[in-house]
């Protein structure tokens, strides 16, 4: 296991995602999951940074654990922000016209869509949201 | 990431460099808004671009309202991730994509 403790604010994203290339390089990642997972990792630390603290701060800590037996990297975000689901929310309907179109909720689709699994619980007062991708 | 500009008589072309995300869609955002008002028609060159995410898919849904009203707006040399990217979230059916 190795983690990386941060100021949830958008501009600590790329220092997220420097932290995990490294990390998955290391783990001989393929190119496309490391992709996919820098496309994740944009998408939930962007909510974190923007509604996790708000009106305030606070860190927020990414933790990579791998098992080498199933090659599974899960990558885990973990704020002690409000309480908040990500997985609750409603899918967005992708059929709808440039016009109707909203991109809200789009982010954490894509991670649906894009990552193996995704779990959540609350546990120790603090929000922690896993996504797990076989590399 | 890095926007390299061309305006071709009406056309214009952005071809972008590096990763579309949270901290650099702005940056495209200010630019299209800046450029597009002299441009007919609007091309995305992504051969270089390495990801998008759903803030870039914002910056590009806009744009392609505006540019629906002229000559239109077409993304080109798009990868398989960013492919990816826009088949799930349905973006493929609405992007002219060469």
């Amino acid at each position: 296991m190795s983690e990386i403790k941060l100021a949830a604010t958008v501009e600590n994203i790329p220092l997220a995602t420097a932290f995990l290339d490294e990390e998955l390089e290391k783990l001989d990642c393929p190119m496309k999951a490391q992709m996919q997972i820098a496309v994740a990792v944009d998408e939930l630390m962007s909510n974190i940074a923007r509604y996790a603290y708000t009106p305030g701060t606070g860190d927020v800590t990414v933790r990579l654990d791998f098992d080498p037996g199933t090659r599974m990297a899960e990558i885990t975000f973990l704020d002690s922000g409000v309480p908040y689901d990500p997985l609750q929310k409603a899918d967005p309907d992708v059929t709808l016209a440039a016009d109707e179109r909203a991109v809200g909720g789009l982010g954490i689709f894509l991670v649906k869509k894009t990552m193996d699994a995704l779990r959540y619980r609350y546990a120790d007062g603090m929000n922690q949201l896993t996504i797990c991708k076989k590399i | 990431m890095t926007i390299n500009k061309t305006l071709n008589g009406g056309e214009l072309t952005l071809a972008l460099e590096g990763r579309l995300d949270t901290m650099t869609a702005p940056e495209l955002e200010a630019e299209l808004k800046k450029s597009m008002d002299g441009a007919q028609s609007l091309t995305l060159d992504f051969e270089k671009l390495d990801y998008i995410s759903s803030a870039g898919l914002r910056v590009l849904l806009s744009a392609h309202k505006v540019m629906a009203g002229k000559g239109g707006m077409k993304v080109t040399h798009v990868n398989e991730i960013v492919q990816e990217v826009f088949d799930v979230t349905g973006f493929s059916d609405i992007l002219v994509i060469e």
